[in-house]
């Protein structure tokens, strides 16, 4: 504990857990709905997007990734959600097509024109997150910040909208709400936050930041209201035990947090089944 | 004038019409059950009345009153329903989701109004209960609360007794014929055409030949014959 305690005075620590904590915090309110409306895969296929974005940002060796990374991520989850409703390509398939593609063309690029000498050690810490946290700059912390504060303010404005939604698009459509811009409203949100934690977990274990705590939180509460709260405190938590974990004990920490929420995960299961057999 | 009136309707996908020449109107207090096979446009016109879909020509007059979107509607259950969690008083309050307008929460008026469907659909005791424990019946009255929450005029429902035992379907639709009784005017698509004859005002028959006219009328015609000697002998065999 101590060792943790004094881990907190580098500055790079504690920016590591502002930035850790308000991305599990919005990915898991997000969640709640992405895993509802069955468009999980909707955030494992915009992640190897911002992947082929960041290879693409890496080769043209800027400074500022996330002028390249967030644009083009927003932009995919836009057009993904559009085609969704475009019958040509099924959903499923299109986020298939552009999820590989992306992982393929990027790893290509870095592999072609990257002139690091670690070409693998780069990938490997894009996809896992490694390291990346703990390198974070200032500006990289506010911008997390000023996202967050965005994020968690349109959704808790937007909640009962966002609920409707969910639950009958076509009820809120035939009540004359716009669902189409409220789709697209959470295919935005959604982008932005698999950029933001692209630098905690990497583009690989991203999904499991977003559907974990959602379905941890629905194993256990009835109504949406404590779902969407319940998902936001497990989040939060295993991030927070994740990185304390791999700080102590000097684990990668995108691999930690998503072990700690499917820690939590199989513990609500079993609750869950014990709820059922009467046994609590 | 009439709630709605419906004239000349075409109804199809891209460009290729199901149905065409619809003529039909809905006055305050009326009950229609729409009828006819599978695939005959049913659920299409429902989803045109509703603005979920474009028609192909035509039009659809609202009048007396009732705003496009004042419709209340009670929809088939779909797949993501199943397993949703949510209480039941989030779903009735759903309802109101168009009468805030810009406005960003509930107000207390409408956090009242939801207490008071929930009241006639004598759902209050289950409240915060988890939607997907439900029995399909009590799904059904508090989908119809929220459909209540969202006008107080007219109601769409659409094969509202699908899935659920006869006990239950006759309670649904005594609880249907009291809201009419009420004055609120009733669109019902049904594949029981028994009930409709039982309950509705007017019949809209949508095959090869389109009928519209009250239940008596119906029973006198001949696609109503036809439709009624097939539905019994399909009863029977």
């Amino acid at each position: 504990m101590d060792k943790f305690f004094a881990y907190l005075n580098y500055p790079f620590v504690r920016y590591a857990l502002i930035v850790g904590i308000l991305v599990a915090l919005c990915s898991s309110l997000l969640g709640v709905t992405l895993v509802l409306k069955r468009f999980s895969y909707i955030g494992d296929g915009l992640s190897h997007v911002a992947f082929g974005a960041m290879a693409v940002a890496a080769v043209l060796n800027l400074t500022n990734r996330m002028i390249i990374v967030l644009p083009v991520t927003v932009l995919c989850a836009v057009w993904l959600l559009k085609g969704s409703a475009n019958t040509k390509i099924k959903g499923d398939a299109a986020i298939g097509m552009v999820s590989v593609s992306a992982l393929a063309f990027g790893y290509l690029l870095l592999n072609v024109f990257s002139k690091s000498a670690n070409i693998s050690g780069d990938v490997c810490s894009t996809l896992f997150g490694s390291t990346s946290i703990l390198t974070l700059t200032k500006w990289e912390v506010w911008l997390c910040i000023v996202l967050s504060v965005l994020v968690v303010s349109v959704f808790i404005l937007f909640y009962n909208k966002i609920f409707a939604v969910t639950f009958d698009e076509n009820f809120s459509r035939a009540a004359g709400v716009n669902a189409d811009l409220y789709n697209m409203m959470i295919a935005v949100i959604t982008a932005v936050i698999i950029v933001l934690a692209m630098n905690l977990v990497g583009s690989l274990l991203i999904s499991a930041l977003i559907i974990f705590p959602a379905l941890s939180a629905m194993r256990l509460f009835g109504s949406f209201k404590k779902v969407t709260i319940a998902s936001a405190v497990f989040s939060v938590a295993a991030a927070f035990c994740g990185m304390a974990v791999s700080i102590i004990a000097g684990t990668p920490v995108g691999s930690t947090i998503v072990a700690a929420d499917a820690l939590v995960f199989m513990v609500c299961c079993a609750v869950s089944y014990a709820r059922k057999g009467r046994l609590l | 004038m009439a709630l709605l009136e419906v004239r000349d309707l075409s109804l199809g996908y891209d460009g290729i019409p199901i149905v065409s020449g619809l003529n039909f109107s809905v006055s305050e207090g009326d009950y229609l059950c729409i009828v006819g096979e599978n695939g005959s446009g049913k659920t299409t016109l429902m989803k045109t009345l509703l603005h979920l879909q474009q028609p192909l020509s035509g039009s659809i007059e609202t009048g007396d009153g009732l705003k496009a979107n004042e419709i209340g509607y009670l929809p088939q259950s779909t797949i993501v329903q199943k397993d949703f969690p949510a209480s039941v008083y989030e779903i009735v309050l759903s309802g109101c989701q168009a009468r805030g307008g810009r406005r960003f929460f509930y107000s207390a008026q409408e956090k009242q109004l939801a207490q008071e469907n929930m009241e006639k659909m004598g759902i209050t005791s289950l409240k915060d209960r988890c939607y997907r424990e439900l029995s399909g019946g009590q799904q059904q009255r508090v989908l119809l609360a929220r459909a209540l929450c969202a006008s107080r005029k007219i109601l769409l429902l659409d094969e509202p007794v699908t899935g659920l035992d006869p006990v239950v379907s006759a309670d649904l639709y005594a609880l249907v014929e009291e809201l009419n009784q009420q004055k609120l005017t009733i669109i019902m698509i049904s594949h029981d055409i028994e009930a409709a004859l039982r309950y509705a005002s007017h019949i809209l028959h949508i095959s090869d030949h389109i009928f519209f006219g009250t239940k008596e009328e119906y029973l006198n015609s001949k696609a109503g014959r036809s439709f009624t000697a097939a539905a019994k002998e399909a009863e029977n065999g």
